[in-house]
Order: C-alpha cells, then structure tokens, then sequence
C-alpha cells in the first residue's frame, strides 16, 4: 500500500511510514500539552464571550476538531484511501453533527429562557 | 474480439461487482460502517449533554471541582493532571497500534505481535484509569445538602474558601432512624443505604460552627465561580434541605445537577465499555498473530480492521475529554 508521507500540506515530509507515525504523536501530544496547560492557567484575557462562548472554549473545541482531523487522517490512514471512500465517510458526519448541535443548543437555550423569565420557580 | 471484451464491461460497470470501486475490501468497509453510525450515537450522546449544560448554563459543576483527584496524592487539588495522563496513554496505545499495522504490511509477523501487546497493555492501564475515576466519583469527599428542589448545597469554610467535609461539623444527635430491610420493614419493602449523617445532625452542626458558609449551584456570571453566600444567607438556606447526599448516584449527587452525574456515568460508561471490548477483540487478535493465522493467509489486513477501531475509540475520547473537562 502506498502511503502519503507529506503531513501539514506537504510542510512536513517523513522518509517512513514509521516515522510519520512519531511525528504526528509528537504534533499530537503538543497539541493536548496546549489544552491543558490552558485548562490550568486559564488566561483571564481568554475568558471573554466571543460568539456567545468563551474564547478558550473555541480554542479547545477548535485544538479538539484538529486532533480528530490527524487521529483519522494519519491513524486510521484515511489519507491513503480513494477519495471517494474518504467522502462517503466523513461527509455524513460533517453534515449530520452540526446540524444535530445546532437544533438541540438552540432548543436549550430557549428552554433555558423559559425558565430564567417564566412564572415557574425552578428553586425551591 | 473476445480479447477487448473484460476490459469494456469492467470500464462500463465500475460498481457490477467483481472489483472493489472504493478500494477497501468488505471487511474495511463494513468497519467504517460501523465507525460511522457508532460516531453518530456518541455525537448524539454528547449533543444531549451539551443540551442539558446549556439548559442549565447558569448552574452547570464545574469540572476543576470535581476531578480533581490524583493517585497518591491525598488532599492535594490537581484538576486536569489525571485526566491529561490518560489521554496520553490512549493516544500512545493508538501509536502502537498504527505501529502493528505498519509491521503487518511489511509481514513482520514478531514486530505485529509486540505491538499487539503493548496496545493491549496501554487500554488496559486506560479501562483501569478509568475505574479509579468512577471510584473517587461515586464516593465522593465533602458530601452536601439537598434542596426539594433538586439544588445542591455545599459547604465551605470562610477563612480559606475550600470545601469542608460533612463528618468535620455534624452534630451528634442519637435516636437516628435505622436503615429498613425487607425482613424487618412494614410491607416488607427495603430502601436504599442510609447516609451517614441525618439533616438535623448537619444542621445543628452548621449552627454550631460560625465559620461555615454554604456554596450554592449558581455560577456568577461575573468570576465564573460557584456563588457563596454569606453567613445570615447560608443560616436562611440551610432550613431547606431535604436530603444529605454523599458521593453520586444516578439520582442524587454531591456535586450538583442531577443529570450530571447521569451523563458522566453514561458518556464516558459507553466509552469505557468500547475500550473494554476493543481489549478482548485486539486480544483475539494478538492470539491469532501468535498463532501465525495471518502468516498463512498472506495478509495482516485483520490487524488494520480492528487498528481502525481502536483509532476510533481514542478519537472519542479526544472529544469526552474536551467536553467534559476542558470547556
């Protein structure tokens, strides 16, 4: 089986397999270092709302979306499947979770509403 | 005539069987079947979650006050430590497990079973991580006070902020009511373990001790931490709790609300089970390398089939991780 041994857009070429694997557990443990090491510190500048949500909470789920992109890509080696396979996979996905966390959030946070303004004492 | 023949059926009917159209063989395509409707029941678990936070986005735990145990380290707070080893123990099985592959593809049938092994041993370590998490969970520390409304009140001491434990100020009050059996109980009916403390005997306690405030669920938007209420406050509040509640079950838990402790055990329950199962099945499979199946039938592919699915319960880990104790 052939392999694509170029990561980051071909930044980064391995001359292996095996080494490919070392290097993108390498990028994978530096990304992890960098959640927690913002998990602990929580830098007060992140803390801001930016588009309703946290800034560092952006920075996780965006460092976490990464991180599946590689796991998938270089581990489960979706890199050197035919393109076609690789669509039928991940396109599903790309358009049933979204839209699966966009009605239910929504939903929430009117129901979250309803019990912040309603007549109904949730706390007593 | 006859020679041209294959060569047009085959350009004319990619997909009328007889060659594989998307490269992958059946065993590899139904393991991405399966990874694909698995990733949708995990998305929908953990969509469900983020509907019940944003349902009580203002009073949701907080996961630093929660996980924040360490082995061998008692009394010391150090939320996020455990977990990040975890994480890095999954990922490192999944390395080794992308390593098995690699060897199995240049047929390197000892290389294959060394890493075999080494991946069984990293979710071993994982699955038992994970126990010792649900084992500090449900036991729980402090304890706390629960409201008829379901609402969680904890205690904390004034001087210094921190939590303090129920059995550090509970009055001693005798007569306790004793637990009912079904041998003993009127209608024969049991109940569930007492805990160790009634609400009288945490009320008296918490009178009796002037330093004592209660932490309520609500978060200030403010700071972003739980709010503490001051001394008169706390003597008002405390007249409301209905139940002591120590550690967590699926009904009631110390640490907040009611469906936390609920998506907690659930998540990351359904995630440990696929550990666990991936376990046995990358065991089988360890067997059948040693036994030379792969040898014989020419090819390792087996190997990256269940590869496939260990990469995938590392990759939902990734995203437990984040939701549960990052954000």
């Amino acid at each position: 089986m052939a392999h694509k041994l170029s990561i980051f857009r071909g930044l980064l070429t391995f001359k292996s397999n095996q080494q490919k694997i070392w290097g993108v557990l390498i990028f994978l443990s530096i990304v992890t270092a960098i959640e927690v090491a913002l998990g602990i510190i929580k830098p007060a500048i992140l803390l801001t709302p930016i588009f309703g949500m946290k800034g560092l909470n952006w920075i996780f789920i965006i460092l976490t979306l990464v991180k599946a992109y590689y796991i998938a890509w270089d581990f489960m080696h979706l890199r050197d499947e035919k393109r076609s396979l690789t669509s039928s996979i991940v396109l599903p996905l790309l358009i049933l979770i979204p839209y699966l966390i966009f009605i239910l959030l929504v939903e929430a946070d009117y129901i979250y509403n309803v019990m912040l303004d309603g007549f109904v004492s949730w706390n007593f | 005539m006859e020679a041209t023949t294959p060569d047009l059926v085959e350009n004319e009917n990619v997909w009328g069987g007889g060659n594989k159209p998307l490269n992958a063989s059946y065993g590899k395509m139904m393991m991405w079947f399966f990874i694909v409707s698995d990733a949708l029941t995990f998305s929908g678990f953990l969509v469900a979650y983020g509907f019940s936070r944003f349902k009580n986005i203002d009073s949701w735990p907080i996961a630093d006050e929660v996980f924040y145990h360490f082995p061998f380290l008692h009394g010391i707070d150090a939320p996020m430590y455990y977990v990040a080893l975890m994480t890095f123990i999954l990922i490192f099985s999944s390395v080794t497990m992308v390593l098995a592959v690699d060897a199995g593809h240049h047929m390197n049938k000892k290389k294959v079973a060394v890493y075999m092994l080494l991946t069984i041993v990293g979710g071993a370590i994982f699955v038992g991580s994970q126990a010792w998490e649900w084992k500090n969970f449900i036991q729980g520390e402090y304890g706390a006070l629960e409201t008829r409304g379901g609402q969680i009140l904890q205690f904390v001491s004034a001087d210094s902020g921190k939590r303090v434990a129920l059995e550090s100020f509970a009055a001693d009050i005798p007569g306790d009511r004793i637990q009912q059996t079904s041998d003993s109980g009127i209608w024969f009916s049991s109940e569930s373990s007492l805990p160790n403390y009634s609400v009288a005997e945490i009320q008296a306690g918490f009178l009796a001790d002037p330093n004592l405030r209660i932490k309520t669920e609500m978060i200030d938007a403010q700071t972003g931490h739980k709010i503490v209420l001051d001394r008169a406050a706390s003597e008002v509040k405390i007249t409301e709790a209905m139940h002591v509640v120590e550690g967590a079950n699926l009904i009631h838990n110390e640490y907040g609300n009611r469906l936390f402790a609920d998506f907690f055990f659930f998540i990351t329950g359904f995630h440990g089970f696929h550990v666990l199962s991936g376990v046995v099945i990358n065991v089988i499979i360890f067997f059948n390398v040693l036994l030379g199946t792969y040898e014989r039938r020419g090819h390792y592919e087996m190997v990256e089939k269940v590869g496939l699915y260990w990469h995938f319960v590392d990759l939902v880990w990734v995203f437990v991780f984040t939701f549960f104790y990052l954000v």
